[in-house]
């Protein structure tokens, strides 16, 4: 008898410890979660707020051509966020992983320090740069590569640049980690097999980084999707995102159905892509993927 | 270049004709401020299972990381079969290694892993499985084609690195203390079996050991190592019955070294007077000078044990006996405090500690080591 109670006191005892991430959980995930869902089937009212009236146009609306072309050129826009992200920081981290231990230190000391500065405060750093006759603009015209400022600010390549520099960090350490733990001995197996340096990469190298490109990958894809204040800032309002244009129908247009619709598509988008990682990293073998 | 060996065989005369297959010439090594390779020079024949003894930090992994191609000496050249391979890129060389942590492509299975070099080649799917089915016969595998190299145990992936290194059927094949990870029982049996392996498939093998036992046991030539030098090439049974330095004798077999001074020469025997009494040693090529100081080995199985002196010999202090599998231990210590171990067949319950021993030896059984060259 002595030993069920001990048994159930012991469990009540696991269960409050838990209870209160439970509590919080519910109430400030699960929650909001719920209330959006519920707000995008409900019609907007005429002056403010909403009617609670059921409705699937919010989400027929997000199929109407502009609405559809802003989905894809964000897209478009975290493709090519993530690809430069990668080109970039795969032989970053790689070598970076080769550095003896004092420079592995301080390269990491590097790449992390700007992360301390507010990413608002780093952007508008890009602005002093990327104006007319700014900082590059300068530079350039001073090694006479050009004869008349650039106009590179708010433009699109400004925003790539943007979404880049912010999440090149993520890419960096997913390669550095990955990379840092392989075992060198591997390629001089290889080379000592008859891989040429390039074969011995693409062979051996890329295969056992993999998992540190995959979680760079979407690392640098899902916020990319997301981060609305970089295109504000260094697109001057000009290009239009997804966060954008959830961001403009919440506080401008006053549309809340029709930001939570795209919310909630938006989010049904990253499930997905975490889903599909999920799905390739628990494949043992991914030369097929590949 | 060629070099003939004659051998008596059973009365007859038999030519046996070794080419040379790798000249390593005057190899010099530094990583930083250290040297770790002095001035190596040595030409291996084709099909010989040679191996570098030595202990850690000696340099043997330098040596064959430099044969591999792994890393490129500061001066020096070698050739591998008549041509010049110093700066020839690891996968451009004849050459193979077996990994001292075997090195198998954790992504790959078995199949995957040895049919690795010849997928690089583009040799066709159908002729690499078959290649690589026998290969798996050849190490005693067969079936594990599919097998994850997590999926193995100690020995079976060395036996996959080994696979996966000879299937080219490499000039050379490089061995890095393939054995050190293994239990006792199953070094033994994989000791035999890379002999046996060996001479089927006439691959010259390259060794790097710190074991003397397993040196012995698997070579036709062995070189002892030491601080990025070679101390000595020969035959076993060359190392073991003439080490010319006091570091050999003592590095293989059990050797006892013992200082003294030459008294007389007469007959080829040297008489020497060492701590405690006299001793005699059988002079062979060696140039002694009277007077001179001289250094002895004894193997512990060739020291004799006497009650008194009458017939020559050290005084010795017994310190020290004991007993395992059918060997008699004896630690005895002589008057300038060396210690002299003897180890004989069978128990001798007579001799007790503290006792009065004196120590001698058959003279042929006195090495002359760490003679001066001229």
């Amino acid at each position: 008898m002595e030993k069920k109670e001990k048994k159930k006191k012991s469990k009540s005892k696991l269960w409050m410890t838990v209870a209160p991430l439970y509590i919080f959980t519910i109430l400030f995930v699960v929650g909001p979660l719920i209330y959006m869902l519920n707000l995008s089937f409900m019609t907007r009212a005429e002056v403010w707020g909403v009617v609670k009236k059921f409705t699937f146009d919010n989400y027929l609306k997000i199929f109407e051509p502009v609405y559809l072309d802003t989905f894809i050129e964000s897209l478009k826009l975290s493709l090519a966020t993530t690809l430069i992200t990668l080109v970039v920081g795969y032989p970053f981290g790689y070598f970076m992983a080769k550095l003896s231990a004092k420079w592995k230190k301080i390269m990491m000391l590097l790449v992390v320090v700007p992360f301390w500065t507010n990413a608002l405060i780093r952007m508008y750093g890009w602005i002093i740069i990327f104006r007319s006759n700014g900082l590059l603009d300068k530079a350039l015209i001073g090694i006479g590569m050009t004869e008349k400022p650039l106009k590179l600010l708010y433009s699109y390549p400004a925003v790539l640049v943007g979404m880049v520099y912010s999440l090149l960090p993520f890419m960096i350490l997913a390669i550095y980690s990955v990379a840092e733990k392989m075992d060198w001995s591997y390629i001089e197996a290889a080379r000592d097999l008859g891989a040429s340096r390039l074969q011995a990469f693409l062979t051996i190298t890329v295969k056992l980084t993999l998992p540190g490109i995959l979680s760079g990958v979407v690392l640098v894809f899902i916020p990319s999707m997301g981060l609305f204040f970089i295109s504000d800032i260094l697109g001057g309002g000009k290009i239009m995102l997804v966060g954008n244009l959830i961001r403009d129908q919440l506080f401008t247009t006053r549309d809340w159905p029709f930001a939570a619709a795209l919310s909630v598509v938006l989010m049904i988008l990253t499930s997905l892509i975490i889903m599909l990682y999920r799905k390739i990293t628990h494949v043992r073998d991914l030369e097929g993927i590949l | 270049m060629r070099s003939y060996i004659c051998a008596a065989v059973g009365g007859g005369m038999e030519e046996i004709m070794s080419e040379v297959i790798l000249e390593i010439n005057h190899i010099m090594k530094n990583f930083g401020n250290t040297e770790v390779l002095k001035d190596i020079d040595i030409k291996i024949e084709e099909g010989e299972f040679i191996t570098l003894l030595g202990s850690s930090g000696c340099g043997k992994t330098t040596i064959l990381r430099i044969i591999a191609g792994l890393e490129v000496p500061d001066s020096g050249t070698i050739f591998l079969n008549g041509k010049d391979v110093t700066n020839v890129e690891p996968n451009k060389r004849d050459v193979n290694t077996v990994f001292q942590n075997y090195a198998l492509f954790p992504h790959m299975n078995v199949e995957e892993n040895i049919g690795y070099s010849m997928k690089l080649r583009k040799v066709q799917k159908k002729a690499i499985n078959e290649k690589v089915k026998e290969t798996l016969e050849l190490v005693q595998l067969s079936g594990y084609e599919k097998r994850m190299p997590s999926e193995l145990s100690g020995g079976q992936k060395q036996r996959v690195a080994i696979a996966r290194a000879i299937v080219n059927n490499p000039k050379v094949l490089l061995l890095d203390e393939p054995l050190g990870a293994l239990d006792l029982q199953l070094r033994r049996q994989m000791q035999m079996e890379l002999k046996r392996m060996q001479k089927k498939l006439g691959i010259t093998f390259i060794y790097i050991t710190h074991d003397q036992e397993e040196a012995i046991n698997m070579s036709d030539r062995i070189v002892v190592m030491r601080d990025g030098k070679f101390e000595q090439i020969g035959t076993p049974t060359e190392i073991y019955d003439k080490p010319k330095t006091s570091y050999v004798a003592e590095f293989v077999g059990n050797a006892n070294i013992i200082h003294g001074t030459t008294t007389s020469i007469q007959d080829g025997l040297a008489v020497v007077t060492a701590p405690g009494g006299n001793v005699e040693a059988e002079i062979n090529e060696e140039q002694l000078v009277v007077g001179e100081d001289v250094t002895l080995a004894i193997r512990s199985e060739n020291i004799i044990l006497h009650l008194d002196k009458s017939m020559g010999g050290l005084k010795s202090l017994l310190k020290e006996k004991s007993f395992a599998s059918g060997m008699q231990k004896i630690i005895l210590e002589i008057e300038d405090g060396t210690e002299v171990i003897s180890s004989s067949l069978g128990m001798n319950t007579d001799l007790a500690v503290n006792s009065t021993l004196y120590i001698n030896f058959n003279p042929s059984h006195g090495i002359i080591v760490d003679l001066q060259s001229v």
